[in-house]
């Protein structure tokens, strides 16, 4: 049931724009701590990029490790922003108004993190340029479409559009809001990004007419992109990736991690900013019950993919699989993935009290994510330490400290962007939280007030 | 002939409600007049439903481009360098579907934003007749009327309990009735 609670316009600005105006003591020193983190981040990209990639602990075969590793978890931190904000659009749900802005701004800071890694993976980023251009500019060699590392980029380039068009729209009304309230260079942009508008019926009526039409488009990309990541790695012939099963698996989990990660985001918000009239218990439970079937869902997948890979009894599948699970270090990480991603939160979200509890939310999202982090790890890693049959190379992987200090980097470097997003745009949608003010109702029936939405058709 | 705009901002629905009514009765339509506010209300709150558009087109138009590019994209670098290789077809149809799908969905979506601004008339270079109290929670009546009609208009605005009238003048400036403290700052 919907939970009422009494807001009045005035106030809902005043609150929702806080962030803007005024900067707590605890954000200088996050910005602080993130900046040395990122100087380090910094620091290590420039000493691989000097030195080359024998800094890192990758070495033939294995040539996929910490950076990968962390693009797939980026990729898949990515999409439970915009799906959940599509789907609750879609439906709409009317606890989506407090939850959906920051998911969309989590989901472009991710991919566009996402997105440095295979970059810097390559150790020499700006022979890239080759993949837009032909390599032999006399003879005209084009890249190749049939390789998946081509389909890759595609598809996450028509991500991160797709979600920032889709962020910068339902921003716009917001703009007109901050650009009637600012003074001196913030006026200026807002003027700019507001583009002008008014707020009239029409304008309002493509507005929300815009949020369900991007919502069904951006939700089928959405399914691709992961889908297409995942074909980065089955579509080889490396046991255990080479697996149709990939695609849904992959997705799942990314919605599994992604959804967890708006938890942990909506927690640090109510905390840091004072949401607590906005981002409410009843948003954590709903979002709880949601991760209880997405979670189920996931590690149903996770178990049909050992199951599939021992029942070809490929001789190749299994040396891999009994690696994964029963040697070390894989056995432990593979506890500790269920563990962490399943065994403790999903047991803990059943019950509604601690579902309304913010702090238990806050550590059990935690932990999927850590736990989703070595699950990524777990599934590439394995695949290359092995004997390849035609060269007869073999070697393990042990992450150096400038790829240490890259994956802490990058999780420094998102908190960074969502930290100065706050700064700079209200990280909860304004307009939308009036919307829900304006289109709610009281019912009387007999002595007893029921709460409604009107719902438009 | 020449239109004019005259905008009434009111402190609440009701005042709102009755100043499309005074509008009404000095014989304005509701095509005459816009109804300005800081979040959506339900549909037909201040009378009839905004006028049609023409928004779902946008996607359908944008869809078709991005398939086309897709198309020219992964046929072109095919064939602009052909590889057989293993006497198979020079074109490969599944990895080609990959990146047209991709191409599609963004021109689909490029597209659909193209849609909502120019549907929205955004973007306007200059706000025009505006009072910033709108996005404070005010609503205002935005009348645009043919320039003989125009006091008739402002007077039926001005007829109800305000908080501003702001008018085009003569010469096109807009002039404000009761300008907000620190409007300008």
């Amino acid at each position: 049931m919907q939970e009422r609670h009494p807001l009045r316009g005035e106030a809902i600005t005043r609150e929702l724009l806080r962030p803007l105006t005024q900067t707590p003591m605890v954000f200088w020193i996050a910005v602080i701590i993130l900046g040395a983190v990122l100087t380090a981040f910094a620091f290590a990209v420039g000493w691989m990029f000097y030195w080359g990639l024998g800094t890192t602990g990758l070495n033939t075969p294995v040539f996929w490790g910490f950076m990968i590793t962390n693009f797939v978890f980026w990729i898949g931190i990515s999409h439970a922003g915009v799906m959940i904000s599509a789907i609750l659009r879609l439906t709409q749900a009317e606890w989506r108004r407090p939850v959906t802005r920051a998911a969309e701004v989590m989901t472009i800071f991710s991919l566009m993190t996402a997105m440095l890694f295979p970059f810097l993976h390559t150790g020499r980023p700006w022979r890239t340029v080759y993949w837009v251009f032909p390599y032999d500019f006399e003879r005209g060699v084009w890249p190749d479409p049939r390789g998946p590392l081509v389909w890759d980029p595609a598809a996450v380039f028509t991500y991160l559009t797709g979600s920032t068009l889709f962020l910068y729209t339902t921003l716009i009304p917001d703009m007109a809001l901050l650009r009637d309230r600012s003074t001196g260079w913030r006026k200026t942009v807002y003027t700019i990004l507001a583009l002008g508008w008014r707020g009239n019926e029409r304008q309002w009526k493509l507005q929300l007419v815009a949020g369900i039409l991007l919502s069904a488009l951006i939700l089928p990309v959405f399914v691709s992109v992961h889908s297409i990541v995942s074909w980065d790695f089955a579509v080889s012939l490396i046991p255990v990736w080479h697996a149709s099963i990939f695609a849904p698996y992959f997705v799942i989990g990314a919605v599994h991690s992604g959804v967890s990660a708006v938890i942990t985001l909506m927690a640090l918000m109510r905390w840091l900013f004072g949401f607590h009239n906005y981002l409410r218990e009843e948003h954590f439970d709903s979002i709880g019950r949601l991760l209880i079937v997405v979670a189920t869902g996931w590690i149903w997948f996770f178990l049909l993919d050992i199951i599939f890979a021992m029942f070809t009894r490929d001789p190749r599948e299994l040396e891999v699989m009994h690696q994964r699970i029963f040697e070390w270090p894989y056995a432990l990480l593979l506890a500790f993935i269920f563990v962490f991603a399943y065994i403790i939160p999903v047991p803990v979200w059943m019950f509604r009290k601690f579902r309304r509890n913010i702090k238990i939310m806050f550590w059990t999202s935690l932990m999927v994510n850590v736990g989703m982090w070595a699950e990524r790890y777990w599934l590439i890693l394995p695949g290359l330490e092995r004997k390849f049959e035609f060269t007869f190379m073999w070697s393990w992987y042990r992450p150096s400290i400038v790829e240490l200090t890259l994956i802490f980097g990058s999780f420094a470097l998102v908190t960074m962007l969502l930290l100065l997003f706050s700064k700079i745009f209200p990280p909860v949608a304004v307009w939308e939280e009036k919307e829900g003010v304006n289109f709610a109702q009281d019912i009387q029936v007999g002595k007893r007030t029921v709460h409604a939405t009107i719902r438009e058709e | 002939m020449a239109f004019r705009e005259v905008l009434g901002v009111y402190k609440d629905l009701d005042t709102a409600v009755a100043a499309t009514d005074a509008l009404a009765d000095a014989d304005f339509t509701r095509e005459d007049f816009d109804v300005l506010t800081n979040a959506p209300y339900p549909e037909g709150a201040f009378g009839e439903e905004p006028g049609r558009h023409r928004l779902f087109m946008f996607p359908l138009i944008g869809a078709a481009s991005g398939f086309s590019v897709g198309l020219l994209i992964t046929a072109g670098t095919q064939l602009a360098y052909p590889l057989v290789t293993y006497g198979m077809p020079l074109l490969s149809i599944p990895p080609m579907i990959v990146i047209m799908y991709e191409g599609t969905m963004l021109g689909a979506l490029i597209f659909t934003v193209i849609g909502v601004l120019f549907e929205s008339r955004l973007p306007r270079l200059r706000l025009g007749v505006y009072d910033k109290r709108i996005t404070a929670g005010s609503i205002g009546i935005l009348a645009r009327v043919p320039e003989d009609r125009f006091d008739a208009a402002a007077d039926a605005l001005r007829s109800i309990e305000h908080e501003n009238i702001v008018l085009e003048d003569d010469n096109g400036d807009i002039i404000s009735e009761n300008e907000p403290k620190g409007a300008q700052a």
